[in-house]
């Protein structure tokens, strides 16, 4: 038996549709972007999501800086991107209009909230009059206005909510509303609405009336001709689930403690877009999960340290501003060789920046943001589902290797969702950990002997005869005793290098996808993966020689990098930042890499990647490899 | 079971020699810790000393446990992390009045609101060491030093005052010369369960020299300071002198010309912190400044029993966590 009614009218079958849903941030546009998600995802469809809300709670109402919005792409074919052009956008007020319109594909449709634009509306959006009035706006897109307020609280009334309570059901009226449009059922939303308001009956009974009238008016009014459907993606066999990047990084961290039979601490101090980690990991206390939300983030940082002394697993997340707090405490963890996670979720910078935005620009503090030669392992996800992996594999090299490992995440992938084949456990790697066993005292112990990896034993507080001490100060070799002599500094300093050097020849070599040579090579990293990879599948497409390699180890890079800079013409490096990862390629490997950079707070769009790197692919075709003053030595 | 070995203090000395000037109060302290230690009867393998940075902090490198000197005012960060995933642990806590009050401020505060049961020594030589004579947050003010040539003008902290205020549970003091009484007040620390914390009054001979010694000195030490009793009068001069307390605050009397029963008697065990407080903030020359054990309020659940007891509550009632359950949770669809 389905709740979900059948339409009548005529269903056009589509490939891949983009909507945004754009309104008030009381509005409820993330949970009507979240549920319209999970009930595609369902469906069977492959989804990629862009939530984008403003970095006030309550921003001013009705205003333009207050517009939240939630934009979903599902399509019947493997998608990378939440899309860049609107297929449809939905917006419950002018503010939401005019910020969202040109987004919005020529001829696309436009569903308004007709009771939103009203004078008061005009003015809190500064428009001088009504914007859907405009004659451009009817010729441009298919404009549907629906007096949705009105409609929720006719749907309504037989609840006896008040106007507030009703009026916020207006977002389950839109909810029905897009799902009849795009043939998607509504049982999803029904039990979620049940199991969300189930305690409160009239609520619950409220919502659904919504969510029905909201599907009833499509079906009905004449305003929308055909609805479509989007049938479901050929994905890998497996169970599925939605994913989201924060959600997947604490699912990953669990994984790991499991794997490697370690129990976890997280020592943490709330900033956005980090905290969700700890919202979920304080889920999994039944895992053995202790969250310490601490007084800042050096005290986080730090009592992950000294979980990790006492012989449990620490992570610690934070976004920039945070980052740059523990970068004290972070050199201390690298000199004390004791493994730990350090995520940084980054967000616009600098200082606070542009907190509920996406950038790339910590890449040079993760790797050199702290005093002294203090190198450490940095890891980089790619989509909402690869946090899982990275916080598995960061695990792996701060347990194998004995020292901290940097995770560098961004807003966009923490935010946004994909569908995750759910692993089976004999999927995942195992991690050995081990802890070298007590002894009799009478040899003095050696806390700084190492093994193969250059990894020093991991000794556990209450072991007999193993007790020592370990510090900040410079460590003797072995001993591990304080040692202010140069030449041990110097064979300090170049053994905590060489460890994390080492990690390169324990990693997969870099892949790319596309030719290994070629005009041009577009080198990515983090969550830019999406827009580089549907790019460069385009630009191929059109018959360029054009390759990406996407690098989800940072520090150190495969061993196969060089080698592969050097077998282009001309290398891309398109990142949310000024140039961090060009820098590196080219101090590294003498290589004159192009960038392509943006800070806008916004991820690349894959038209305007298709634009440019098209025009250096094109300048690339005629030149003879060593023209151009391109060096290609790689060392 | 075997019964434990019987350590000596010479058993909790590590094999580096100690580097502190000489005539420096922390050998006092270093001493008395390697004294008491073995009388608890806790394995040396089950004993962590943290430090931040100054010469107070080099203490953990001198004893013959396990041990961690961190970074500059940070040690109750670290030990709250070790002790809420170790509670089988004795961790002690060594700082100093710059390490602790200074840089260290936000993280004392929340180590004593939290109780974690760790142990500080706090090395309180109104003075910075390590980095050559500048002032600390419990300098007197006008001090002269390096960075105040004309005197300091900020209003120093008690330490004390500021656990108090936090509700510390253990509160006391003790002073390096008072190698007796040293030794009880750690031993007594080391017995609370919760966060202790023990003020030492520590002579830096070379950049404060004796800038306490009204407390230190014994020919000084009677009638500048009182020491407190649990249930006892608050007595000192020989006797001659007690304190009495005069609607809010505290006054001194000769002996002679009042009651025995209307001197304060010492409760350590209140749990309001007032007029614990009104003795953290007796300070000489005005006032004897009170010695021994301020407080003591037993049963305040820990920081770190708490988290661990939500763990284990989290295990009884949902069960040891399944991973493929958790994957699973949440709305699923198979592609086939
Ligand atoms: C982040 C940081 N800032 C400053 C210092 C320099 N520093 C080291 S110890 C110290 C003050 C120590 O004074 P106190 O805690 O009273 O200890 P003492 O040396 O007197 O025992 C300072 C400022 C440091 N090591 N780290
Ligand atoms: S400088 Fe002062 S505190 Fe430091 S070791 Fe010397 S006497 Fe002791």
């Amino acid at each position: 038996m389905t709740a979900s009614p059948t339409t009548n009218k005529n269903v056009q079958s589509v490939s891949g549709i983009t909507v945004r849903l754009a309104g008030d941030s009381g509005d409820g546009m993330q949970l009507l972007g979240t549920q319209l998600t999970n009930t595609s995802a369902l469906a069977g469809n492959d989804v990629a999501t862009f939530p984008d809300f403003p970095a006030e709670i309550r921003a001013p109402r009705g205003t333009r800086a207050g517009v939240s919005g939630f934009q979903v792409q599902f399509a019947s074919e493997e998608i990378f991107t939440p899309g860049d052009v609107l297929d449809a956008l939905v917006v419950m007020n002018p503010a939401a209009m005019v910020t969202n319109l040109s987004d919005l594909r020529k001829g696309g449709i436009l569903i308004a909230n007709e009771d939103g634009f009203n004078e008061k509306e005009f003015k809190l959006a500064k428009v001088e009059s009504n914007p859907l009035d405009a004659s451009v706006i009817e010729e441009t897109y298919r404009v549907v206005k629906v007096a949705m307020t009105k409609l929720t609280r006719d749907a309504v009334s037989e609840f006896g909510l008040g106007t507030k309570l009703a009026d916020r059901c207006k977002n389950f009226f839109a909810m029905g509303l897009v799902y009849w449009l795009f043939g998607r059922s509504l049982d999803p939303t029904l039990r979620f609405i049940e199991a969300k308001f189930g305690k409160k009956p009239d609520v619950a009974a409220a919502n659904v009336a919504a969510l029905r009238a909201g599907w009833a008016y499509g079906e009905t009014t004449e305003a929308f001709g055909e609805s479509y459907q989007v049938n479901a993606a050929e994905l890998v066999p497996g169970t599925y689930r939605n994913i989201m990047g924060n959600q997947a990084i604490a699912m990953g961290l669990v994984a790991a403690s499991k794997l490697s039979g370690k129990e976890m601490f997280y020592g943490t101090y709330p900033i956005t877009p980090a905290s969700d980690i700890l919202h979920e990991l304080t889920k999994f206390k039944n895992f053995g999960v202790r969250t310490f939300q601490a007084e800042d983030e050096i005290a986080a940082i730090c009592s992950t340290i000294g979980a990790a002394f006492g012989g449990t697993m620490g992570v610690t997340a934070s976004s920039g501003p945070g980052i740059a707090l523990k970068g004290e405490a972070m050199g201390l963890g690298m000199i004390l060789e004791l493994p730990m996670i350090i995520i940084d979720v980054q967000r616009g910078g600098p200082s606070t920046g542009l907190p509920t935005k996406t950038e790339q620009s910590d890449l040079m503090q993760a790797m050199f943001g702290r005093n002294g030669e203090s190198p450490l392992p940095v890891l980089a996800p790619r989509s909402p589902g690869d946090c899982f992996d990275i916080a598995i594999e960061a695990w792996r090299i701060a347990t194998e290797c004995m020292c901290p490992v940097i995770i560098l995440s961004d807003g966009y992938i923490a935010n946004g969702s994909e569908p995750w084949r759910i692993p089976a456990l004999s999927e995942l790697p195992k991690i050995r950990v081990s802890h070298p066993e007590g002894s009799d005292g009478s040899e003095a112990y050696k806390p700084y002997m190492r093994d193969e990896n250059l990894a020093r034993p991991w000794a556990r507080p209450g072991t007999p005869g193993l007790m020592h001490r370990v510090g900040g100060l410079e460590k003797e070799d072995i001993t591990g005793n304080v040692s202010y002599d140069p030449a041990n500094h110097q064979h300090m300093t170049d053994t905590r290098e060489a460890k994390v050097a080492q990690i390169a020849n324990r990693i997969p070599p870099q892949d790319v996808f596309g030719e290994t040579s070629g005009d041009v090579l577009v080198v990515s990293w983090g969550g830019t993966y999406g827009s580089c990879h549907t790019a460069v599948d385009r630009i191929q497409k059109a018959g360029h020689k054009v390759s990406h390699a996407h690098l989800r180890y940072l520090n150190p890079m495969p061993s196969n990098i060089g080698e592969l800079l050097g077998s282009f013409k001309k290398v891309v490096v398109p990142e949310l930042n000024k140039g961090q990862l060009r820098m590196l390629l080219r101090a590294e490997h003498l290589v004159d890499c192009l960038g392509i950079n943006k800070v806008q707070g916004k991820p690349f769009t894959v038209t305007e990647l298709v634009e440019q790197i098209t025009e250096i692919a094109e300048s690339a075709k005629n030149q003879t490899p060593s023209a151009g003053g391109v060096a290609r030595s790689a060392s | 079971m075997s019964s434990l070995p019987v350590l000596k203090a010479a058993d909790f000395a590590s094999d580096q020699d100690v580097r502190w000037c000489p005539g420096c109060g922390d050998y006092s302290i270093l001493a008395q810790m390697k004294k008491v230690l073995p009388e608890l009867g806790v394995p040396r393998e089950k004993i962590v000393f943290i430090s931040g940075i100054g010469c107070s902090s080099r203490f953990p490198y001198y004893m013959n446990t396990y041990g961690m000197h961190s970074i500059h005012g940070r040690a109750p960060a670290f030990a709250t992390g070790l002790k809420s995933t170790r509670p089988d642990l004795m961790v002690w806590v060594i700082t100093g009045d710059g390490d602790a009050l200074s840089i260290g401020g936000n993280h004392f505060i929340h180590m004593l609101r939290r109780n974690i049961d760790v142990n500080v020594v706090l090395f309180n030589n109104r003075i910075y060491g390590l980095t050559k004579g500048q002032y600390s947050p419990t300098s007197r003010e006008g001090q002269i030093t390096k960075s105040t040539p004309m005197g300091s003008i900020d209003h120093p902290l008690s330490p004390l005052s500021l656990a108090l205020a936090a509700e510390a549970t253990f509160v006391a003091r003790s002073i390096d010369a008072h190698v007796k009484h040293l030794g009880q007040t750690l031993a007594r620390a080391a017995a609370h369960k919760g966060t202790s914390l023990v003020e030492v009054y520590q002579n830096c001979n070379v950049f404060n020299d004796g800038a306490m010694a009204y407390a230190q000195e014994k020919k000084q030490r009677d009638d500048n300071v009182v020491e407190l009793e649990h249930g006892k009068p608050l007595i000192f001069a020989k006797g001659t002198k007690g304190i009495r307390l005069v609607g809010n605050h505290l006054e001194i009397v000769n002996t002679a010309d009042v009651p025995a029963d209307d001197l304060l008697i010492h409760d350590e065990k209140s749990p309001n912190p007032s007029i614990h407080m009104m003795l953290a903030r007796m300070s000489y020359p005005e006032m004897p400044e009170p010695i021994g054990v301020f407080r003591a309020v037993e049963n305040v659940e820990t920081y770190d029993d708490q988290i661990n007891a939500q763990v284990d509550l989290a295990r009884s009632t949902k069960g040891e966590g399944d991973l493929e359950a958790l994957f699973a949770s949440g709305d699923t669809w198979t592609v086939q």
